[in-house]
């Protein structure tokens, strides 16, 4: 057993020089064969191991990431959590996974520094104040929290925001729901590792998965850089790269890889208190606990697999972010960074069976991945430990675009580059 | 960024372009509706080269297809379509 962290052992640590703390997670080598397979190193996909071995008892599981853990999307976001979708089969599944965040850093017993600090959504038009409206009542419906904000209160909380009648785009009112916010999305990936590796669970690391193993219409395993891996059942996980993976297993998906980025300022005081995003324009803004103001917008809307964005989206991004909140001008970039997104044909993800036997999928998450990481996870696991789906995850089937059942919030139809 | 050969303007910024789909996306009027659906709802997705509808959406407003590398963003063809094709 590992040491827990705790204050004692730090204070027990201060008299033999720290010494005592171990890896957080060991490095094995792969075994023939495991229980359950998860392909990918994610957040979701060492998420969904802990939750098998702590939830369902299956602890003979690996997951094989083909970097380092933690390397893509988990590392790659903006860190918001929320659940506030219009759509029941959306916030539901949301809500149930914000549960989980806020208990998490307990759970884990690892800090995954989550901080409810409040999400709105800015209103520019009557338009966007009934949406918001129709948004907040169907999530109260479900007993989550929402509560509409009049220019009055947003200044209270943002006084920063351009609130004049003369703005770009003037702010009638807000739709915020408290109990969102941030999490620190290195340590989410830490943390899921830490607890799953002390239940059993291999993380393998350096380890590309390069085909199936197929017995009929049933996948039996995975060939690896390391070696062909047997497994009863197998998962999928692998966020912007579902398409080229799936692909390994002759499947086609509802997904279309596209490039998102972000970028943040350098460091200045508290400035910006909630996160702040808009129902009219596409534009996310909020202050990491390190100081700089975290931004993000549209994805570019073409398909690419590279992790390098067009610095006219950036651009974009920017100018919506400054004219919402003037004073941003002021500060200089810091960082930029790009991740492969997996964007679905109707913005929901899918989790769940796949026509082949044994083979499980958990993907299309866009650009909102980060924020169902423990939902994501619960779901996936139960989903891998029994064959079918958990009723929070029924809804996000694979067969849904073909029956008509899809999920779209935004009601754009089949076309991801659109969204 | 990069450049798009336009087969009617030439060298052109890619942010005057908008991408529509894949070429094996495009449905069939005359498929039935397993074959329309499977059209319109999956791709291939590869991490190398596909053909791609696109539109010089913000100049001639032309229709063409890229063969274009979706990792490299290599593009090594450029074909025109649609009725100006033909002109």
């Amino acid at each position: 057993m590992k040491t827990p962290y705790s204050a004692f052992s730090l204070l027990r640590g201060a008299f033999n020089g720290q010494k005592h703390w171990e890896p957080a997670w060991r490095d094995p080598e792969p075994r023939s064969s495991y229980d359950v397979i998860i392909i990918g190193g994610g957040g979701h996909g060492l998420a969904a191991a802990y939750y098998l071995a702590k939830v369902h008892g299956i602890r003979n599981v690996a997951v094989l990431e083909k970097s380092w853990i933690g390397g893509g999307n988990v590392g790659r976001n903006t860190t918001l959590v929320r659940s506030n979708y219009r759509l029941p089969q959306l916030h539901n599944f949301f809500e149930f996974g914000l549960k989980l965040w806020h208990n998490l850093s307990d759970d884990l017993n690892y800090n995954v520094m989550f901080s409810p600090r409040g999400a709105m959504f800015l209103g520019h038009n009557d338009g966007d104040m009934i949406k918001l409206a129709e948004r907040g009542d169907a999530m109260r419906c479900d007993g989550i929290d929402a509560e509409l904000l009049s220019p009055k209160q947003i200044a209270k909380i943002e006084p920063l925001l351009d609130l004049s009648r003369s703005a770009r785009f003037p702010i009638d009112g807000a739709l915020i729901q408290w109990r969102a916010g941030t999490a620190r999305h290195d340590a989410v990936a830490w943390g899921y590792a830490r607890a799953a590796d002390a239940l059993g669970v291999d993380i393998i690391q350096k380890c590309e998965v390069t085909g199936f193993v197929r017995d009929g219409n049933r996948i039996t395993g995975v060939e690896t850089t390391r070696g062909r891996i047997l497994a009863a059942r197998t998962g999928i996980c692998v966020a912007g790269h579902s398409g080229h993976v799936a692909g390994l297993a002759g499947l086609r998906l509802p997904i279309e890889a596209q490039t998102l980025q972000a970028l943040v300022t350098e460091g200045v005081k508290p400035m910006v208190q909630s996160v702040i995003m808009s129902q009219s324009l596409h534009c996310y803004i909020s202050q990491s606990d390190k100081g700089g103001i975290v931004m993000g917008g549209d994805p570019d809307n073409w398909p690419s697999y590279a992790r390098r964005g067009q610095p006219t989206i950036k651009e974009g991004a920017i100018a919506q972010a400054v004219s919402m909140m003037p004073a941003l001008s002021r500060l200089r970039m810091l960082r930029t960074w790009s991740g492969v997104t997996d964007m679905s044909f109707d913005g929901a993800p899918i989790i769940g069976t796949t026509p082949i036997d044994g083979l499980y999928l958990n993907a299309g998450w866009c650009y909102g991945g980060f924020k169902a990481t423990p939902a994501s996870g619960w779901t996936y696991a139960h989903t891998l430990a029994t064959g079918k789906p958990h009723e929070l995850n029924a809804p996000f089937s694979l067969e849904r675009f073909m029956t008509g059942a899809t999920i779209d919030e935004t009601a754009v139809g089949p076309m991801p580059n659109h969204r | 960024m990069y450049q798009i050969a336009c087969p009617h303007c030439g060298p052109r910024a890619q942010t005057e372009f908008t991408y529509e789909r894949t070429t094996d996306s495009v449905v069939d009027p005359a498929a039935d509706a397993h074959t329309a659906m499977h059209a319109l709802y999956t791709r291939a997705n590869p991490m190398g080269l596909d053909d791609e509808v696109w539109r010089h959406t913000y100049g001639c407003r032309a229709w063409m297809v890229l063969t274009r590398h979706r990792v490299t963003h290599e593009i090594t063809a450029v074909k025109a379509i649609g009725p100006e094709a033909l002109a």
